[in-house]
């Protein structure tokens, strides 16, 4: 005899591009910026190691419009990934329990997007400083 | 018990995503949009010179590791359980071609900070 077999609802084969699942699809879709972003870098780290001529052609790709809507693309995606990930937080870690009481789940989100928030200013404030 | 190898997959996706929530936006809009427009940026700000320093340093090395390797394994789990969810492909071949990839592209990039040296 086999296992169990479980029963399977029918679903529409692209149900991932219509509502309500969209929205999870998107969500999903900024962990493709996340990596493309990454892979970016990486292409300059190993340019940089090829010497100057591959590093300075690898910069000058960052000035090409392609990469300037590749970015803008990315920015996008990135400020996406930061809303829904502290959208998910309260809901993937334990009840925070203070004084007895159960903390709100979106006073969770709200100190995650404010310390983000922070984090971005803080990390421009460093670039400003790092100027030559 | 056979032990499942997924909180190691989970814990990777974890810290990319929260190192990126905090670190991503600023990142982008440094290096990919003020840089090369030179928006509020010295044109000498990401020169070879500067880059080389930058990745030679320890310090600039762990940054460069931590937001090339973690943003990978964080962007590989994602497409990973989104095109098992579609069902793109068996899963083991799946989890070969996310998981794969994020581990090759990891050791490329330990590989090229070594090769740039301290």
């Amino acid at each position: 005899m086999t296992g169990p077999r479980p029963y399977l609802r029918p679903a529409k084969t692209a149900w991932w591009a219509h509502p309500p699942y969209l929205a999870y699809t998107l969500r999903e879709a900024t962990g493709v910026a996340v990596a493309g972003y990454a892979l970016v870098l990486l292409a300059g780290l190993i340019n940089l190691a090829s010497g100057e001529e591959a590093y300075d052609a690898w910069l000058n790709f960052l000035k090409s419009p392609w990469s300037l809507a590749l970015h803008l693309l990315f920015l996008i995606a990135m400020i996406g990934h930061v809303w829904t990930w502290f959208q998910i937080m309260p809901k993937t870690m334990p009840r925070l329990v203070i004084g007895g009481r159960v903390l709100p789940q979106n006073w969770i989100t709200a100190a995650g997007l404010a310390v983000a928030m922070a984090a971005f200013v803080i990390i421009l404030l460093v670039a400003e400083w790092m100027q030559p | 018990m056979k032990r499942s190898v997924a909180p190691v997959f989970w814990l990777l996706f974890g810290a990319g995503g929260m190192l990126s929530a905090f670190t991503g936006p600023a990142l982008v809009l440094i290096t990919g949009l003020a840089v090369p427009t030179g928006i509020g940026v010295s044109p000498s700000f990401m020169s070879f010179a500067r880059a080389t320093a930058f990745a030679q340093d320890p310090l600039g090395k762990l940054v460069l590791f931590g937001v090339i390797a973690l943003f990978l394994w964080h962007g590989a789990e994602r497409i990973y359980l989104t095109l098992r969810d579609m069902r793109a492909g068996g899963r083991l071949a799946l989890m070969c071609i996310c998981y794969g990839s994020a581990s090759a592209l990891t050791f490329v990039t330990v590989g090229t900070l070594m090769i740039i040296g301290f």
